[in-house]
């Protein structure tokens, strides 16, 4: 791969764009690994992606010593005669309407955010690659039944599904009940993705001559359909974090997420909303560190997704 | 094309089924008794309790439940709630305040997400591509919560220029809150067109639009958008159902009373029929919104018409 | 016939009558994030009413891009005219406005793609695409331009062509499809038509039946055509006059039966060799060897010399003469021919 886009220019069909296709027919190792590093060294040079990875670290440290951030001031420690004070030079963010110091508050509020996103993500892509792969390996009936599972859930809004069984108390209502509930009703996505890569490749040439080799159903989806599956996937999974993190704030803020006296970005917006007019710092510190950790997670997917397909680069 | 249709609408029956039967699955075999939670705080008396559950059905198997909602359904009974209130009057009085919602936030999404998209895509890397690159990226990073909320402040508080609750103004009531609901998909609208519209510009056919002389205008808007639109048109056209389904937050945020905020209550306050009733349009709506969009596809593009 | 700015006379136009078309050193350029690519380099030619040029070359010699600069479809950027005339009737296409040479695309000179599926709109039927030819530059009505557009598809020899006017491009067949795209560019009796590689994507037993179409066109409208192929077979059949192209130049131009029967450049004998022929049976095929040229990085010299088997450099070359140092200009060899090669004398044995 000396230079492709070169001598695709220098060609008569100058105006068609020529594919490069590194991806489209998925070879071997070597293959895999050159994917790997261009995605890395197209990744290095996207300032967006920087811009993501820092707010990402940033948020991930701030859910690990949060105490830190809060230039160790304890978020329950509260003062009455504080409430709703504005932002100063000591308290960055101002006091809540119990006077306990903003800064601390949403700060601390980081964990649960990530514990929910992350956790909610690893069941989704349990699920759905679980799912896709038997649906994409096996076709037939066994495809038909689970593509069908996947459009009943599809046909009911994240959102509402989640609304609906959290209210109803199956799973309780901690962090670990608001992430199942997301993951219930959002798998769907990453069944599909995977189910159309597996069939992609299951169908292709050296997929058939592996199988002539005598390579078992197992080995053909552990060797050669699952990397090649890797790429989307994990494309997806970085934006749905983001996605996650928000869908649980606006749960929690519609009162069927966390409870108090958890300490949680939808419960501060909640409480804050009333103090629009009066007090608009309740709303905006803890909207403004959620967009910035949805924003994270959506630059580095998008760059991500940019670096791992090669068509798009020239 | 017939065949087509009817393929495509067989395969909606059992998803409607499914998600109706889950949602009611839901709502229903739960723990917990709504009777006794309707009571509030005072028992109510052991006949009035009898009485509804006999009503209700709620002492047969789930699946007999089900079975039974759905007769009544297919004749047009979507039943009552615990307070004798037809759910299908609550539907038809929340239902025009939802469409009008919806209305806006399309009317948004063509408006601003197709325009947006055309220009960025004709000139790709361009000024103004870069702009409609980054401040989508933006758009899809802000959780819907945080834009209602900055929408409120910023142009019903700061500016004064838009109610931020309720429905008093007319559709200019609409305005805000549909911006809020249409952001995400805006956005989304304005890639999926520059995206398109980048690579039909390259396209042999447009080339060839070319070679025959036809004026500037006519390879652009015959033979790159017309082309380059059948994407965006899809997924426009699917997104009704999905802004239908999708309006909780920002009915509750800027107070209008539609379905959302109806099936929203509803959940809270643990009525089941309401709440299957409900989920079971909306779910109604997003099917046959997909189910359009198939039969929009093939009209818009004959290599699926004749398949 | 040949103009006082050209460096090189232009090459005698067999059985043919005044020329149209006039393409002086033409040369384009791409600009890429990797630097400049000389994709066309000083290319001349005429074409004469009724005549058949057709330009050899494989993928990269330049031989596309020249034909779309000449239609004035270039994508510009990243490809750039950077200098040459392109004179059809008199007038130099290159500096009217882009208004006229709208106005000459489709009346004047027209042009037909190797892969009629992907050149035809997928969303309209043919008769729409056939009858926007009259509707753009006749302001025809839809209605009339559709009853157009059927008697074209007749002429082109689509059987019930009244039925299959509103059919889409994927319902018909290659052979087919390609002539719905001649019967396209035909429209309006272009005074030149460029064909650039019309069959490569048909199956055998349909090429000889498009060219056979084409070359019948040719002769009821008298039209000056440019085939632009790498098949040296169709150029054999049909052409009068062939130029081949090698690294964006011409390098060996004459009539098609003196170019093939004694080549005069190294590459065209090259050409010759890499393919079976009839007449010489039992002899073996050598193909060219090494790589075509990097158009980012042409060649000193003689762009051809990494390839020739008669290059000759330092000691043994003649003063001037080079193969690395001095490129070969495009010169008269014998009558009838030119050629860029220090040594076509040798080459051709005379």
């Amino acid at each position: 791969m000396s230079d492709p886009n070169l001598t695709t220019l220098g060609h008569d069909e100058a105006g068609a764009g020529g594919v490069t296709g590194a991806t489209d027919q998925p070879g071997g190792e070597a293959r895999q690994n050159s994917l790997w590093s261009d995605a890395w060294r197209q990744l290095r040079r996207n300032v967006l992606f920087w811009i993501g990875a820092v707010l990402g670290l940033l948020f991930v440290a701030m859910a690990l010593l949060p105490s830190v951030f809060a230039r160790g001031v304890d978020p329950r420690s509260c003062n009455l005669s504080n409430s709703n004070a504005e932002p100063s030079a000591e308290h960055w963010f101002g006091f809540d309407q119990q006077g306990c110091d903003y800064l601390a508050n949403v700060v601390y509020g980081a964990r649960n955010s990530l514990i929910i996103g992350l956790l909610a993500v690893v069941v989704i892509l349990v699920l759905g690659v679980l799912v896709g792969a038997i649906s994409g390996f096996y076709g037939g009936v066994t495809d038909s039944i689970l593509s069908r599972i996947a459009d009943i859930f599809y046909a009911l809004p994240l959102i509402l599904g989640a609304l609906v069984v959290l209210r109803s108390g199956i799973l309780g209502r901690g962090v670990v009940a608001v992430a199942i509930a997301l993951a219930l009703f959002g798998w769907m996505t990453a069944m599909r993705l995977v189910r159309s890569q597996v069939i992609a490749i299951k169908n292709s040439d050296y997929v058939a001559a592996a199988r002539a080799m005598g390579a078992s159903n197992t080995r053909i989806l552990v060797r050669h359909i699952m990397p090649n599956a890797v790429a989307p996937v994990l494309v997806y999974a970085t934006i749905t974090i983001g996605i996650l993190i928000a869908a649980e704030a606006t749960l929690t803020f519609l009162g069927v997420g966390l409870q108090p006296p958890a300490i949680s970005w939808g419960l501060q917006i909640n409480t804050g909303q009333s103090l629009l007019r009066t007090a608009p710092h309740a709303v905006l510190f803890p909207s403004l560190i959620l967009t910035l950790t949805v924003m994270a997670f959506v630059l580095m997917g998008d760059a991500l997704r940019d670096a791992l397909d090669p068509k798009q680069r020239s | 094309m017939g065949r087509y249709i009817a393929r495509r609408f067989l395969l909606t029956i059992p998803v409607l089924l499914g998600a109706s039967f889950l949602i009611f699955a839901l709502v229903y075999a739960l723990p917990g008794d709504p009777i006794r939670a309707l009571g509030g705080d005072r028992p109510l008396a052991p006949a009035v309790v009898a009485q509804l559950t006999d009503e209700f059905n709620l002492n047969d198997p789930l699946w007999l439940q089900y079975v039974k909602y759905l007769g009544d359904l297919l004749q047009g009974d979507f039943g009552t709630d615990f307070r004798g209130r037809e759910v299908i009057d609550t539907i038809s009085q929340r239902m025009p305040v939802t469409v009008q919602l919806a209305v806006v936030a399309i009317a948004f999404e063509i408006l601003i997400g197709i325009v947006a998209g055309v220009l960025a895509g004709i000139r790709k890397n361009g000024f103004f591509d870069n702009v409609v690159l980054v401040s989508t990226t933006l758009i899809v990073s802000i959780p819907i919560l945080v834009l209602a909320f900055i929408a409120q402040f910023t142009f019903g508080l700061q500016l004064g220029l838009f109610p931020i609750a309720g429905v008093n103004e007319g559709w200019y009531s609409f305005l805000l809150p549909g911006l809020v609901l249409a952001a995400g998909s805006l956005a989304y609208v304005a890639r999926l067109t520059r995206t398109s519209i980048a690579e039909n510009m390259r396209a042999d056919y447009v080339r060839t639009a070319r070679a025959k002389g036809l004026p500037r205008r006519d390879v652009i808007v015959r033979h790159t958008l017309r082309n380059s639109l059948i994407p965006v048109v899809t997924f426009i056209g699917a997104d009704i159902g999905t802004l239908m389904g999708g309006a909780i937050v920002t009915e509750t945020v800027f107070n209008l009373p539609g379905i959302g905020r109806a099936v929203f209550d509803a959940v809270r306050a643990q009525e089941g029929a309401v709440v299957v009733g409900i989920v079971t349009l909306l779910v109604f709506v997003f099917i046959f919104f997909n189910l359009v969009v198939d039969v929009l596809y093939a009209v818009l593009d004959p290599r699926i018409r004749y398949e | 016939m040949s103009t006082a700015s050209s460096s090189v006379p232009t090459s005698p136009a067999r059985g043919a009558g005044t020329p149209i078309l006039e393409v002086d050193d033409l040369r384009v350029q791409f600009r890429t994030g990797s630097g400049l690519v000389n994709a066309v380099n000083g290319v001349s030619y005429t074409v004469s009413e009724g005549e058949t040029l057709a330009i050899l070359g494989e993928s990269g010699s330049g031989k596309s891009v020249s034909a779309q600069a000449i239609m004035g479809i270039l994508d510009t950027p990243p490809a750039e005219i950077t200098s040459g005339r392109i004179v059809f009737e008199g007038r130099d296409l290159l500096t009217l406005p882009e208004e006229e040479q709208r106005k000459v695309r489709g009346p004047g000179i027209s042009m037909i793609f190797q892969d009629a599926l992907s050149a035809l709109n997928p969303v309209y039927s043919v008769g729409f695409q056939i009858g926007e030819m009259f509707r753009a530059h006749r302001g025809t009505s839809r209605k009339e331009a559709k009853q157009h557009a059927v008697e074209l598809m007749e002429r082109v020899r689509i059987p019930a062509a009244k039925e299959r006017v509103n059919d889409y491009p994927h319902q018909f067949s290659g052979g087919m499809r390609q002539r719905v795209m001649i019967a396209m560019a035909l429209a309006l009796d272009p005074r030149i038509l460029i064909a650039d590689e019309p069959t490569t994507a048909l199956d055998v037993t349909v090429q000889a039946q498009v060219m056979d179409l084409l070359k019948d066109l040719q002769r009821d409208t008298g039209m000056g055509l440019i085939l632009i192929t790498h098949d040296l077979g169709v150029v054999n059949e049909v052409a009068d006059n062939v130029a081949v192209m090698y690294a964006g130049r011409i390098v060996e131009r004459g009539t098609v039966d003196e170019v093939f029967g004694n080549p005069a450049h190294p590459y065209t004998d090259g050409l010759m060799r890499s393919i079976p022929q009839v007449e010489v049976k039992g002899g073996r095929l050598q193909p060219i060897g090494g790589q075509p040229p990097n158009l980012a990085a042409i060649p000193s010299g003689c762009p051809f010399h990494p390839r020739c088997p008669k290059r000759r450099t330092g000691a043994q070359a003649a003063p001037g003469r080079d193969c690395v140092a001095d490129v070969p200009p495009l010169r008269l060899v014998v009558p009838g021919r030119q050629a860029a090669c220090h040594y076509s004398e040798e080459v051709l044995g005379v």
